[in-house]
């Protein structure tokens, strides 16, 4: 326990609000303001994480999304987020946090022996060793081992965030001091400009290292940057991570609080986001108690918590050496250890050495001092920085390319290769006098901050990690170098580096100059690994958003739901269409007695949904002659047509009645669940071929209540119901009723005397209300789909895309005439001629009948003798009430010829005998309609 | 996501459009050759590069020419079918 709370440093903690968490199991004690990490630093234990492969103790690094080792499962109002980095969650009382990959703590935990086997699980172990039987055998046993978080299957996280889509003028991400100058200069060019920053406050680096811009202190450029953005009608979005950068300029981002997923679309795009601290590599350098100087700085001004008491800085790099101040200013003795002879001059109150090699750490559970040039050197605390690593995730994701700067021992944006501008250390400009000489601004302080490019010594004895998240060392990269994985894309994804969930941020780096290394090749040669979305981990119901449950894929309504409800429906989709199923507690009883009581007397259904396209003009019968497979310009006023709709590949896409009420006006019923798709591939030709001033369509399905009278009784039902008609079947007309129109179709989905009977929506229930009342005087039932479904089976009538399939073509289901007779052009005509499309063996629709039980649907069609083979399969089959017997529609190879013989019907190894008859089992002279 | 030039409606997500087919490969009426019939149905060049194809607004349902570049994304023009 070397950490400690400064009595009053700390500039976001309010030391009158206590804060108390639980970090495995044990009581942790903070301010409000504090984060996890700032909280831990400052009072806790400093072994709180436990790494991913070998159980290595591990303690806080970092600051931000960088952060590798401090990982928790953190439960939240009764909600687990796994994964959770200390650095980014704030203190809050009740907070309860479990370090993730330790058991029982991260203390104490069990599974420590396992870095005693180091020297025979390298890189690579388990794709070479676990292979005999198969990798499932072993999977459940390492990861219960190896890993970090846990998910919570006892908890769902709330579907709450919603997406936002926005357009701006200058979208500037990140708030330090490149993006607020950047800021500045765009309101003065008169652009609408967004910030985003990913904390919850503008300054960067300025918060914890102050400094003076352009004449005024650090704070007043801040506040009055916000104020300038905000009267130009900007807008500033803190706590905001832009998470990804997609095609034509997208910037994705999550806005954590507000629970606001934004999807913006600047005109210009500046990235200001900053750079990561590179650590240092001495043997040991995982050890807890080992530390980024950087973020020690910033622990130190923002929340009191000074990182230990005997402190060794180890650098090679001038950002160290204000750190090395600061933290001597407040108490600590600080050894500052350069790497370089050349430094800048040694801060007061600091021990300053120079020429220093850092050689290893020391220390068992706790660090207790390290090596410098072969002395050792007594401390509880090693700071690390080995210079800076520009965050060029975003300007990467766009498409743009890194240069390699020697002198500045970074990779650094090139200039035009994606659309974003650079500024600041992402670009390069590394410290405050570097950003402000970039931006143009007149600055007290123009230094730059230099480094010696230092890098891990490849004849240091002892252990030394490049990736602490993902357990890589220095012996695994140069393992993958020896076994020829030496393009960085292959190191990462031998060894893992880089893939866990800091990204590589503070690792990636150091593996591909230890690969360079490695292979004598230099850092541009060695090449980088691809940048993708997201920039760090996002939580799946940002993605999500609200679609779940209910809204994941919310069906259409009926209008008349209610009613239905009210006379006992039970409702399920159809084709996107939430629709009574039956009219009763027990589904399958309800439908056969349904279907039952619609042949004997009379019934009405809901068939609302099914498709009403109005193409209306002068081209209008041109048009559907061409879509159609059925000629529908010689349709007669006042009459419907069944026609079928085909893909140019001539496969059935859809059928349908088309009804003219008029000559230059029709109606097309596509199906409920293709009306969209029909609709567009009538206006390919009307749009394409045909001239588009004379025909329009316009799908007007959701404007009607449609209500089917069907049955014996139907007329009688109608009569009852005060409508009368006298229109033929397959006739139809519109009338008035009660002042609403009512348009009257008759024509037949179940085999029985059918009247389609359509009226605007909002007239839906009074029409429901004459039906209703006429209904109760026959005796007559409402039926649901299922019901429906037995109906139109019996009579042999389809279903495409139940009792087709992507190969069926009209004349597979007795529909060959128009084929062979039309001589005009019309979608698919082609492809009916083809080969293919006459060969015999085609299969066509048949009925099957069986005794005993209703055949399997999708059971396979087999021959009784010979070779067992399939052909065709069950597509439709119930038991019919009204025949007494079970009913079945097929698609059988070469099925017209076979009505009459036997065919096998496969299921589960049993063969049973069908014998193939037509379609249509049920009043096959169509006499009831 | 990309950004796409309905004639009719402006600059709209590339999730409100649907691909529907590649330009340059006019139906051949009549009574095509199977082969004919067979490429205008199936080949496709799928080029690198610079490519011209019809799109399908949804929401508005207009189909238009859209030329772009299938390896940059780079929208080059937009023309309806008028
Ligand atoms: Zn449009």
């Amino acid at each position: 326990m070397s950490g400690w709370r400064h009595p009053t440093l700390g500039t976001e903690i309010d030391r009158s609000e206590p804060r108390r968490a639980k970090v495995d199991w044990t009581p942790i004690d903070g301010f409000a303001g504090d984060t996890l990490a700032s909280a831990l630093l400052a009072s806790g234990p400093r072994t709180i994480a436990r790494s991913f492969k070998y159980h290595r103790p591990r303690g806080l690094y970092g600051f931000g999304a960088e952060e590798p080792n401090a990982l928790f499962d953190v439960v939240r109002d009764g909600v687990t987020e796994p994964n959770a980095r200390a650095t980014l969650t704030p203190l809050e009382h009740g907070l309860l946090a479990r370090a993730v990959n330790a058991t029982p703590t991260a203390e104490r935990d069990r599974h420590r022996w396992l870095d005693l086997l180091h020297q025979v699980i390298p890189a690579g172990f388990y794709y070479k060793t676990f292979m005999a039987g198969g990798w499932h055998l072993y999977e459940p046993r390492i990861r219960a081992m190896a890993g970090l978080g846990r998910l919570d299957p006892n908890t769902t996280p709330p579907a709450e965030v919603q997406t936002r889509h926005a357009t701006c003028g200058t979208l500037i991400i990140g708030a330090g001091v490149a993006g607020l100058v950047a800021a500045r200069k765009a309101v003065d060019a008169g652009e609408e400009v967004w910030l985003i920053e990913q904390s919850a406050h503008l300054g960067g680096a300025l918060r914890w290292r102050g400094g003076v811009i352009d004449g005024a202190l650090w704070w007043d450029f801040v506040e009055d940057t916000r104020a300038r953005v905000l009267a130009s009608g900007g807008k500033i979005l803190t706590g905001t991570t832009a998470w990804g950068a997609f095609d034509h300029g997208l910037i994705a981002a999550h806005q954590a609080e507000a629970h606001l997923h934004w999807q913006i679309r600047p005109g210009r795009t500046i990235l200001a986001t900053g750079a990561v601290e590179r650590p240092l590599w001495p043997a040991g350098n995982d050890r807890p108690g080992v530390m980024s100087a950087e973020a020690a700085h910033y622990y130190l001004t923002l929340y009191g918590a000074v990182a230990g008491r005997r402190i060794v800085l180890a650098t090679g790099a001038d950002s160290g050496y204000a750190t090395a101040a600061a933290l001597a200013q407040a108490g600590a003795v600080v050894t500052l250890a350069d790497r370089r002879a050349e430094t800048p001059d040694a801060p007061t109150g600091v021990r300053h050495l120079t020429n220093q090699r850092l050689q290893s750490v020391q220390g068992r559970r706790e660090l207790f001092g390290v090596t410098l040039n072969d002395a050792f050197h007594s401390a509880d605390t090693l700071l690390v920085s080995g210079g800076w690593t520009p965050s060029v995730h975003l300007h990467c994701q766009a498409g743009g390319k890194l240069d390699w700067d020697a002198g500045k021992d970074a990779l650094v944006p090139r200039a035009g290769t994606s659309h974003m501008e650079v500024v600041g250390a992402a670009n390069g400009a590394f410290g405050l006098g570097a950003a402000l000489v970039e931006a143009g601004v007149t600055s007290a302080d123009t230094t730059d901050w230099h480094w010696h490019p230092v890098r891990p010594y490849p004849e240091q004895r002892g252990r030394i990690w490049i990736d602490l998240q993902n357990d890589v060392t220095l012996k695994d990269v140069k393992l993958a170098a020896r076994e020829g994985f030496t393009s960085v894309e292959h190191l990462k994804r031998y060894t893992t580096l880089g893939m866990a969930t800091d990204q590589g941020r503070t690792a990636n780096f150091t593996g591909l100059a230890a690969m360079a290394d490695a292979t004598d090749r230099t850092i541009p040669e060695t090449g980088t690994t691809t940048f993708r979305p997201p920039v760090q981990p996002l939580a799946l119901t940002v993605l999500g958003g609200r679609r779940r449950g209910d809204l994941f894929n919310p069906p259409k309504r009926l209008a008349l739901e209610e009613l239905h409800r009210t006379a006992g429906a039970q409702f399920r989709e159809y084709g996107g269409w939430l629709r009574p199923s039956a009219y009763g507690e027990e589904e399958r009883d309800a439908a056969l007695s349904e279907a039952q009581a619609a042949r004997d007397n009379v019934a009405i259904y809901d068939a609302s949904p099914l498709g009403k396209l109005e193409v209306i003009g002068p081209g209008a019968p041109a048009l559907l002659d061409f879509a159609f497979y059925n000629r529908l310009s010689t349709l007669e006023p006042g009459r419907a047509r069944y026609a079928f709709l085909l893909q140019e590949s001539g496969i059935v896409f859809d059928d349908g009645v088309v009804l003219r009420p008029a000559e230059d006006r029709f109606i097309v019923s596509a199906s409920s669940a293709h009306v969209d798709a029909v609709r567009f591939i009538l206006e390919d030709p009307r749009q394409d071929r045909f001239d588009p001033s004379q025909v329009a369509i316009h799908d007007v399905t959701q404007a009607y209540t449609t209500l089917t009278v069907t049955g014996p009784r139907a007329q009688d039902l109608l009569r009852a119901a005060g409508i009368a008609t006298d229109i033929p079947h397959m006739g139809l007309e519109e009338v008035t009723l009660d002042g609403f129109p009512l348009r009257i179709a008759r024509i037949s989905f179940t085999g029985d005397r059918s009247f389609e009977l359509s009226v605007p929506l909002p007239k839906g229930p009074a029409l429901h209300a004459r039906l209703e009342s006429a209904r109760t005087k026959l005796n007559g039932h409402w039926i649901g789909l299922e019901a429906v479904m037995i109906l139109r089976a019996e009579k042999g009538y389809i279903l495409v895309g139940k009792d087709t399939d992507g190969l069926t073509m009209p004349q597979d289901l007795g529909w060959g005439g128009p084929r062979d007779r039309r001589e005009d052009d019309y979608l698919g005509r082609a492809s009916l001629r083809t080969e293919a499309a006459n060969a015999p063996d085609r299969r066509q629709l048949v009925g099957l009948r069986v005794d005993g039980e209703a055949l399997p649907v999708g059971a396979h069609l087999v021959p009784l003798e010979g070779p067992r083979r399939s052909l065709g399969f069950v597509t439709s089959s119930h038991d019919s009430p009204a025949l007494g017997r079970p009913i079945a529609l097929a698609l059988l190879e070469g099925g017209a010829a076979r009505i009459g013989q036997s065919v096998g019907v496969f299921q589960d190894g049993i063969v049973q005998t069908a014998t193939v008859t037509a379609p249509c089992a049920f009043d096959p002279e169509g006499e009831r309609l | 996501m990309q950004r796409f030039p309905c004639p009719f409606c402006g600059p709209r997500a590339e999730t409100e459009f649907h691909f529907a087919v590649e330009a340059g490969h006019p139906r051949p009426d009549g009574a095509p050759s199977d082969a004919d019939w067979a490429a205008y149905l199936y080949d496709v060049d799928a080029p690198k590069g610079p490519a011209r194809e019809m799109w399908l607004h949804v929401t508005c349902g207009t189909y238009f020419l859209m030329t772009r570049d299938t390896q940059t994304r780079e929208i080059l023009g937009a023309e309806d079918l008028g």
